[in-house]
């Protein structure tokens, strides 16, 4: 029940996240909100491996966490190195 | 009841963000959420047991081809061209091809579904055999290394083929343009050295 609860406000946070990257003023709002679904979405996986009893999904949610990050800064790399003098796109 | 829940979530997500990849016109939000779409697949994976999938979608869809989209951005105008007409055709053709998916998934077994096909051919020998055979814990590890050995390791070479092909030809051209600067560079100072002198 209390894991349930936790994936509810997972999934509500989630949804907030998508709304936020989907408007997002800015392309910076749009990275973090997508960053943040990632993290969100690792936090996910933890619950519901904690939840069925298979605490070994946390090691999944350890390499989605690296991929996550690398994503994002593969993503902030691209920004510095091309986009710095084009100030229209953000 | 929890598992079937958090699918029905994932999936609605998925078709949420795949709107949004549609409708968006700004390439770098296209391919953040597209990141963002493939990690949500993969945790959908993870949901239906599927582990190893998701590990290679997690890998492959949000790590390699997010960063490949991006290296590719780099030739291209950060917005996409405005359409002005819309392509009949190939939208009715999708819907088309659409439908037809979905009438031929109504035939496939039901998930899980002992009786499947799938679960009737090698697979109870995989399951009976491999672990007193190997002592290999996870079955998908065991016939991927042990009975598909060969097959594994071909694919490895394909791989580690294509990989070394990949970074002999960016790493060349990076190369070779640092030489080209170092050269001018070291032209410059040589001229400036002599206006000096």
């Amino acid at each position: 029940m209390m894991f349930a609860a936790v994936l509810l406000a997972c999934a509500v946070s989630i949804v907030m996240l998508v709304v936020r990257a989907a408007k997002g003023p800015t392309a910076f709002d749009r990275i973090l909100a997508v960053n943040s679904i990632g993290t969100v979405i690792i936090l996910g996986i933890s619950l519901h491996g904690f939840a069925l009893g298979r605490p070994e999904f946390v090691d999944i949610s350890i390499l989605y966490a690296v991929l996550n990050f690398l994503g994002t800064l593969a993503i902030l790399r691209f920004y510095r190195s091309s986009a710095v003098d084009n100030e229209d796109i953000v | 009841m929890v598992e079937f829940w958090v699918n029905v979530f994932l999936v609605a997500l998925l078709v949420v963000i795949t709107f949004y990849i549609i409708r968006l016109k700004t390439l770098i939000a296209i391919v953040a959420l597209s990141g963002a779409y493939s990690l949500t697949a993969a945790a959908i994976f993870v949901n239906l047991d599927a582990v190893d999938v998701a590990f290679t979608e997690a890998a492959v869809g949000s790590g390699i081809s997010t960063i490949l989209f991006l290296a590719a951005l780099r030739y291209l105008p950060l917005e996409e061209a405005h359409q002005t007409r819309y392509p009949r055709l190939s939208l009715s053709l999708c819907i088309i091809v659409g439908l037809m998916l979905i009438i031929a998934a109504f035939e496939l077994p039901n998930f899980g579904d002992p009786n499947a096909p799938a679960h009737l051919h090698v697979a109870p020998r995989y399951i009976e055999e491999s672990y007193p055979l190997f002592h290999i814990p996870n079955v998908v590890t065991n016939v991927l290394a042990s009975y598909r050995g060969f097959d594994t390791l071909g694919e490895v070479v394909v791989v580690f083929t294509a990989g070394l092909g990949v970074i002999t030809l960016l790493a060349g051209s990076t190369l070779s343009m640092r030489f080209v600067k170092i050269e001018n560079d070291l032209d410059k100072t040589n001229k400036t050295s002599k206006e000096d002198a």
